[in-house]
């Protein structure tokens, strides 16, 4: 067991052994992580366990799963059904065995519209994420590194898109662009961003002074640097919770604009052009509106729910 | 939001050392001043920005506005006369600074449904909105205020908990799924209210409009049936909004309250003797009321918008149905004179609330 090359070897040999056997959980709980990665992994495996003891944020998180997953998969889910398939014989028949969920004024399978529109929300959903997030960090983070002049025109900025009516601006983009889905989205967005500007100034406003900024600054990293890869990775935990909370709203916003025609156009199957379609036979046909309202209201229920909870986890100082 | 003081008046204020009261009074009303213009110049930019947005949005329009005008058949010559006339072959600035010269005087364009000024329309309109809105809030805000507050007070248990459950359905709630679901409730089913509208056609055009308002003219004129009926047709509505209102509100009621009920100058007071009510009434609350406020202008502003999609619900004639009505019948003046109106009444609600501010916290009063 002693002397040169072969203690060397054996050392490696013992160290090998004594990782293989940490199992994968020991592994992700370890408190010394001996690596970034599995600092990360930790750091996840943590909060998705936190999430799941959570049973409301649970409830939501499956809710939002399902909702992917219906977008993902609607022709499995639709069991093949189309949903712009017109039958005018068989027109507003109740919900029954051959029509889980009965059918429209055209005729149309209502269970299939349903499943299909939720790829129009969750498109509406995504593109919103994925343009105000980022906008709003990149404001946000500059405006508080940056301070004085910059921070002011910046903040200055942000109250200005804050004052604008968010439905009312979106129907003025639909009268004069015309209506659909990409319209609607930039309406959206361009309303939906500030919180998250003041939101990610507010984080980079308290961490810009301390130490390891200063020590990153000295060694030589250029201003896009320190904000893209130092300050903004610490502002994204607050940015995803206000968005998941953001999301419930954004959803009703849509089916509001689908609600009046402006979401996405006939016959792409859009849950608030669904309920403004099921208004004219409400009184005795109460499904064809009631059904896909009910789904809107599930959704945004479920995206509470889940922001609720990443909020506990995520934020705890602000129940 | 920093305050330059006039740079004269602070300077004799410092040269007189502790400052005579008639400096103190002086300075006290430079700061004011400076403050006052500080945010008058940021709601003109506020407004700047509103109307530029429109502009752009109006320009972007695919309708030709000088074919509006001359129609299809014009020639040449009257088509560019036109052009020339109305100002489009300036440069886009000049535009829009006379777009803004227009705004500022009033001159919203004319409405191409109604052919009236779309200013006048719009005073005509808004009373609806305005009074459906304010009923709303004050639902809001009665029972939303107290929920939170109790709610928070009570913290872990029963009553908590039903007060998260309800307002979590009341923000996940879709205003234009449940106001048609419970009209078809409400008025289809068991015909407990009126149905969609203001009040019944027989009574239209009775009142004489003194307010807009008609709970208001029905009972200054003494005439309660009116008043009676406007009620009922008004319930409705205006309790689903409140229900939308009151979920937000007692929500950040709660969350506010909770933050101050763990700070140590509640436990002090309890140890000195105050009740537990007292204290949550008399030394927390009064705490949150500045947050509080912002969260009542938040609310009062997303009421106006969700206005716009009870009012096509019920058949409300308000500021809403009248936008979307014109969005419909691409009428763009109308649109656009819209948005600047609810843009406007948007800064408006943001100047009562700074108002409110200082109102409700005395170290606000002070610059």
């Amino acid at each position: 067991m002693l002397g040169g090359p072969g203690a060397v070897g054996l050392s490696m040999m013992v160290d090998a052994q004594a990782i293989a056997k940490l199992s994968p959980r020991q592994w992700l709980a370890a408190e010394d992580p001996a690596s970034r990665f599995q600092a990360t992994c930790g750091s996840l495996y943590r909060a998705g366990r936190a999430l799941l003891a959570n049973k409301l944020a649970l409830v939501g998180l499956l809710i939002v799963i399902a909702l992917v997953l219906a977008a993902l998969f609607a022709p499995l889910l639709a069991a093949g059904v189309s949903p712009l398939t017109q039958d005018l014989a068989g027109r507003l028949a109740p919900p029954g065995a051959a029509h889980w969920f009965g059918t429209d004024e055209l005729g149309r399978d209502t269970f299939a519209r349903t499943v299909y529109g939720a790829r129009a929300t969750l498109a509406i959903v995504a593109l919103v994420g994925v343009i105000v997030a980022p906008v709003g960090l990149a404001v946000g983070t500059a405006a508080g590194y940056l301070g004085s002049a910059a921070d002011r025109v910046l903040m200055r900025l942000t109250d200005i898109f804050l004052a604008f009516p968010r439905l009312v601006l979106a129907l003025a983009f639909a009268a004069a662009l015309g209506p659909g889905i990409e319209n609607a989205v930039i309406a959206i967005s361009l309303t939906a961003w500030p919180p998250y500007a003041r939101l990610a100034r507010a984080e980079t406003i308290a961490i810009v002074r301390s130490d390891y900024i200063a020590a990153t600054v000295l060694q030589g990293a250029s201003t896009l640097r320190i904000l893209t890869r130092h300050v903004a990775p610490l502002c994204i935990s607050s940015v995803i919770v206000r968005l998941t909370l953001d999301m419930a709203g954004i959803i009703l916003t849509a089916a509001g604009l689908g609600f009046l025609g402006l979401g996405a156009q006939p016959p792409t199957p859009e849950w608030g052009a669904m309920v403004s379609a099921g208004r004219e036979v409400i009184l005795d046909q109460w499904w064809v509106a009631t059904i896909p309202g009910f789904a809107i209201f599930a959704v945004s229920l479920g995206f509470n729910l889940l922001g609720d909870g990443l909020r506990d986890i995520l934020d705890p100082r602000s129940r | 939001m920093s305050v330059e003081a006039a740079p004269g008046l602070s300077a004799a204020g410092a040269r007189d050392g502790t400052g005579s009261r008639s400096h103190g009074a002086a300075t006290r009303l430079a700061r004011a001043s400076a403050r006052a213009a500080s945010l008058l110049g940021s709601l003109a930019l506020t407004f700047l920005g509103l109307t530029a947005v429109t502009f752009f949005i109006g320009r972007m329009s695919s309708i030709d506005p000088v074919i509006a005008v001359v129609g299809d058949h014009a020639t040449r010559e009257i088509y560019d006369k036109a052009r020339i006339a109305m100002g489009l072959d300036r440069s886009l600035v000049e535009q829009y600074l006379i777009y803004l010269g227009k705004v500022l005087r009033g001159e919203l364009g004319s409405s191409v449904i109604t052919s009236h000024p779309v200013l006048a329309d719009l005073m005509h309109f808004f009373p609806a909105t305005f009074e459906l809105a304010t009923v709303a809030i004050l639902i809001g805000v009665a029972f939303g205020v107290p929920a939170g507050v109790m709610a928070a007070a009570r913290q872990g248990r029963g009553f908590d908990h039903v007060v998260r459950v309800v307002g979590l359905f009341g923000y996940s709630m879709p205003i234009f799924w449940i106001g048609l679901v419970s009209l078809f409730l409400f008025y289809g089913k068991l015909g407990w209210v009126p149905g969609p509208g203001r009040i019944d056609a027989f009574y239209e055009d009775v009142l004489e409009p003194r307010t807009g308002v008609i709970l208001i003219d029905a009972a200054l004129a003494g005439e309660w049936d009116i008043f009676r009926n406007a009620f009922g047709h008004l319930i409705l509505p205006a309790s689903l909004l409140g229900y939308l209102s009151l979920a937000y509100i007692a929500r950040m009621t709660r969350s506010f309250m909770i933050d101050q009920l763990r700070q140590e100058y509640v436990t002090t007071a309890l140890i000195k003797g105050r009740s537990f009510v007292g204290a949550v009434w008399r030394h927390a609350f009064p705490n949150i009321l500045v947050p509080l406020i912002t969260v009542m202008g938040l609310s009062y502003a997303s009421l106006l918008e969700g206005a716009v999609l009870t009012e096509t619900v019920f058949a409300w004639p308000g500021l809403g149905l009248y936008i979307t009505r014109s969005l419909f019948n691409a009428d763009m003046n109308a649109v656009l004179g819209g948005t600047l109106v609810v843009g406007g009444v948007f800064i408006g609600i943001n100047l009562t609330c700074d108002f409110l501010y200082r109102l409700a916290d005395p170290r606000l009063r002070e610059a």
